[in-house]
């Protein structure tokens, strides 16, 4: 691991390289004891006992625990779909030219940025009902990601085609494009493209977010963890559980990261870039 | 309107509960997450890939999933005992202070470093070109990412309502209880989460803005 140049601190000399090495040992020593502490509890707790790990050899439980993986990714795929649509539908209004598109747009992705995702899942799930509309656990979860992560994208959308130099478009017009064609044609392509990894974080996010569908009992791998961990026959192994569990997810968004990673990299190869790289922006902690 | 003026007594101590939360989690991520981009910038490798590795793992866990642990898991390894609220906050602070690590740390990268060379060709001391130099500088991209990290912080203290504790998110549980319009009732959580979020938001692009041109 390099450092990235920063102007934090200068190339150290040897004296510094030898306190550094010095403070690389203590962090060492204070991160491994931290370790080995957590290890110690675990093991004080009798956590790593065979008996606890037992159900991940049985094959009802690797079945279960597959369909439940399925349930998370079902609910993600659809809300990833429909999310990039809504975001593409309301960026397109909040960039319309005519205030009767504008406002609206602007109040409902203003509006559903601000409502946490699990108040908007409790009004799917335990609201709508007592109007008289019933909700299923997967439409209130999917309902949920779609409108929050819709408005999210819907933002990120607008930044990418307002990020465009204004020679792109003023070069369009000039060829006598209309304003769709200015649009689909010229902005829209590059911006998606210098858009991407922004793209792709908020799908992630969407990805754990697929978890808050375990308050409102949609039976996803979250769900599905908290149940396994809880069952006597195999002892209450929630702690190993929640170790293989928490690896499932770390290994799913990290996989979602490398395809967008590797297709950038295609993009790349292609020789197609956009007009100007915009620096990926870390989502919000939701 | 009745459902809101007739629970006041939920609605008072929820969002009270709700921005005690948000405070105390906001106070340890900002302390945690400063101290791992510190840790992210510093010179020593070591040091530098124990907070990557951290950031990494945390920022692909679902927060539910630390709420999860916080509540049923932390209790088995007896280390300390937390109440529901404590529990929160820690998941909370574990999560949120991975993100608020990365933001500091891109907004301090923002600072080329030329700007330190140039500083120490003019002749500042270390101590100078920290203080007038590469701080003011870092400082005005490292806030406006911090707010946003902090609203999605405030918004993610509902997620507390399913491991009990009583806070905004909560209210609904109660007020089925007591055989009220949940629709209604949740609507008037949501629209004081609005009230409350939207301010933060135009201050925080405001101050992206204002700081934007002026580099």
């Amino acid at each position: 691991m390099t450092a990235e140049p920063t102007s934090l601190y200068d190339i150290p000399g040897p004296r510094a390289r030898v306190r550094h090495g010095l403070y690389g040992v203590i962090g060492s020593v204070l991160v491994l004891g931290l370790v080995a502490f957590v290890l110690y509890r675990l093991w004080l707790a009798d956590q790593f006992a065979g008996t606890l790990w037992e159900w991940l050899q049985y094959q009802r439980v690797q079945v279960d625990l597959l369909r439940a993986i399925g349930e998370t990714l079902r609910a993600f795929a659809l809300a990833a779909v429909l999310a990039l649509v809504f975001g593409a539908v309301f960026a397109a209004g909040r960039l319309s030219e005519h205030p009767l598109f504008r406002a609206p747009s602007v109040l409902v992705v203003e509006f559903f940025r601000a409502v946490p995702l699990v108040i908007m899942m409790f009004v799917f799930y335990y609201g709508l009902p007592t109007a008289g509309l019933k909700m299923t656990p997967f439409l209130a979860v999917v309902l949920g990601l779609t409108l929050y992560n819709g408005s999210v994208l819907a933002e990120v959308f607008r930044a990418g085609v307002l990020a465009m130099p204004h020679g792109q478009s003023e070069a369009a017009y000039a060829l006598g494009m209309r304003k769709t064609q200015v649009m689909v044609s010229v902005l829209l392509p590059q911006a998606l493209r210098a858009m991407l990894p922004s793209i792709v974080s908020q799908l992630v996010v969407l990805l754990k977010d697929t978890a808050l569908g375990f308050i409102i009992t949609y039976d996803e791998l979250l769900y599905y963890m908290r149940s396994l961990g809880g069952q006597v026959a195999f002892h209450r192994p929630l702690i190993p559980v929640m170790i293989i569990g928490g690896g499932i997810y770390v290994v799913m968004c990290l996989l979602l990261s490398w395809l967008a990673r590797y297709l950038e990299s295609r993009n790349r190869r292609s020789g197609r870039r956009p007009a100007v790289p915009v620096p990926p922006e870390l989502p919000e902690a939701a | 309107m009745n459902v809101l003026l007739g629970n006041l007594d939920l609605y008072g101590p929820g969002f009270l509960t709700t921005v005690e939360l948000f405070g105390c989690a906001a106070l340890g991520s900002l302390l945690l997450g400063t101290i791992l981009a510190v840790l992210r910038v510093s010179p020593v490798p070591v040091l530098r890939a124990a907070g990557a590795t951290y950031v990494t793992l945390l920022v692909n866990t679902p927060l539910t999933l630390l709420f999860l642990f916080f509540a049923f898991g932390f209790p088995i390894l007896r280390i300390l005992s937390l109440s529901p609220f404590w529990g929160a906050v820690c998941a909370l602070t574990v999560y949120t202070s991975a993100f608020v690590c990365e933001a500091v740390r891109s907004g301090i990268n923002t600072v080329s470093f030329g700007q330190t060379e140039a500083s120490r060709a003019i002749g500042l001391t270390f101590g100078q070109t920290l203080a007038n130099v590469v701080l003011p500088q870092a400082l005005r991209s490292v806030v406006p990412p911090l707010m946003s990290q902090l609203i999605a912080l405030l918004k993610n203290t509902t997620i507390a309502a399913g491991f009990s504790v009583v806070e905004a998110g909560a209210i609904q549980y109660y007020l089925s209880d007591r055989g009220e319009n949940v629709l209604v009732g949740l609507l008037w959580v949501a629209l004081f989460f609005v009230l409350l979020v939207v301010p933060l938001t135009l201050v925080q692009r405001g101050l992206e803005r204002r700081w934007r041109v002026a580099r």
